[in-house]
């Protein structure tokens, strides 16, 4: 079984198609699957829900897609960082799903580990709980939320081996292992790769099961969305 | 004299006790952590996925891979841990972080809060506010007492929720509030702020602590 592909575009062969769903990993511009993400602009599937925290910024992540018009819709927290965002929206041209940050991470993890629903207490008493299940459990009011899952999640890791055993590094973490097990197929771009039994087994975030395809992709432009710095001596 | 953005912060500070883990928003109340009290220790949580956060890297050392909820580049401290996005608000809605220190548009004398949406306008979307103010211990609004002459504590807010009943303690530039069942009680004035003012720039109801007036 050999789950290492030559690039982006053979290791989406075959998997895309109009009108489907797909989770997109990252939080900001860190950890995205930046070089899967150009793949599937290049690819010309239209028609797509995107789940993802955000929607990038004006050419970079997700913005590629918007300016593209391949996004129909976006399940996501914020969006605040995307001027075209804003535009397509007030157009009518995007439909936008908002959901509390937790409650995606949450419906993503049940997704993947065949929950298809759970009890909240976040949004009760907001918009975000109307036409949705309201239930009592020890005197505290909670709303009903769907497991999420996808056809098809796209990833990004800091190192892979060939069994598609990954490691996240420090905040690009993210959102990443949690759509890994919620996509049908999940496709994952590392930094590194290397064979197997180079990972102490200790050490892996996600277990190589729930990795279908893995890209070895350098470079990465890895953009830095506000660069906040200190002076020395401080 | 009202209270600077950043007396704000140390006001906000000094309700921090040794071991706390904290949650920080976005604008003022990120100023907060410059003014932890000598002698505490805390661990600041940033949502995207990191307990123990750094200070703002040097000039040159700045790492795509290490930002905070508001994509800041930041560093990492010997304490530090990494999680996903799911053990993150685990941990934000399972009661684990003791304070959430963030700011409003609106907050009601019942203590709902409305901080993510203005109708008619552009939706950002709420990140991972509702969340926090559903699950995290204490919930301290920091914001300016009113808006554009607008006042911000109101009887009902008019703006969409971001939680309902959710707010513990508003501390704005003019003074400090606690809100329980009973209601909203003034507890503290900026020096030199007369109750006055206070009540002229207020719309929702309020208490006043004895000996404050």
């Amino acid at each position: 079984m050999n789950k290492v592909y030559p690039d982006a575009h053979a290791a989406l062969a075959g998997l895309l198609r109009d009108g489907m769903t797909i989770m997109s990993g990252g939080f900001g511009l860190c950890g995205i699957p930046e070089i899967l993400v150009a793949a599937i602009r290049d690819s010309g599937v239209t028609g797509l829900t995107m789940i993802s925290n955000n929607a990038g910024i004006d050419g970079a992540g997700l913005g590629l897609l918007l300016e593209s018009r391949q996004i129909r819709k976006m399940v996501s927290s914020y969006v605040g960082e995307n001027q075209l965002f804003a535009d397509l929206y007030l157009k009518g041209e995007l439909e936008i799903e908002f959901n509390p940050q937790g409650t995606l991470a949450e419906r993503i993890r049940a997704g993947g580990a065949g929950i298809p629903a759970f009890f909240t207490k976040t949004g009760v008493g907001t918009s975000v709980a109307e036409g949705k299940e309201i239930r009592e459990f020890d005197t505290e009011s909670y709303v009903m939320e769907r497991g999420l899952v996808a056809d098809l999640a796209v990833i990004h890791a800091w190192k892979a081996d060939r069994e598609g055993n990954l490691v996240y590094r420090k905040t690009a973490r993210n959102f990443n292992p949690v759509m890994a097990t919620a996509g049908r197929v999940t496709v994952a771009e590392v930094e590194h790769l290397v064979e197997p039994g180079a990972i102490d087994p200790d050490h892996i975030h996600t277990p190589g099961i729930f990795v279908d395809r893995i890209i070895h992709a350098t470079p990465l432009e890895k953009r830095i969305e506000q660069r906040t710095v200190r002076k020395r001596g401080n | 004299m009202s209270w600077s953005r950043d007396e704000m912060a140390r006001r906000a500070a000094a309700e921090l006790r040794d071991g706390f883990y904290v949650n920080l928003g976005i604008g003022i109340p990120t100023l907060v952590s410059n003014f932890i009290p000598s002698g505490i220790t805390v661990q600041l949580q940033s949502e995207n996925g990191m307990l123990g956060m750094g200070p703002f890297p040097f000039e040159g050392e700045e790492d795509p891979d290490l930002i905070n909820a508001g994509k800041q580049t930041i560093t990492e401290l010997p304490t530090t841990s990494y999680f996903d996005s799911a053990q993150s608000f685990g941990m934000i809605r399972g009661g684990h972080i003791d304070v959430s220190i963030l700011g409003a548009m609106q907050v009601a004398e019942n203590g709902d809060l409305a901080n993510w949406m203005i109708p008619g306008r552009m939706v950002k979307g709420m990140g991972g506010a509702m969340d926090l103010v559903a699950g995290v211990k204490r919930v301290i609004v920091l914001m300016e007492h009113s808006a554009r002459n607008e006042p911000k504590l109101l009887r009902r807010c008019t703006l969409p929720l971001t939680g309902k009943g959710v707010v513990d303690t508003v501390i704005t530039d003019l003074g400090v509030f606690t809100i329980d069942r009973g209601g909203m009680t003034l507890t503290e004035r900026a020096p030199n702020v007369a109750l006055e003012e206070i009540r002229q720039k207020t719309e929702a109801s309020f208490a006043v602590r004895s000996g404050l007036a």
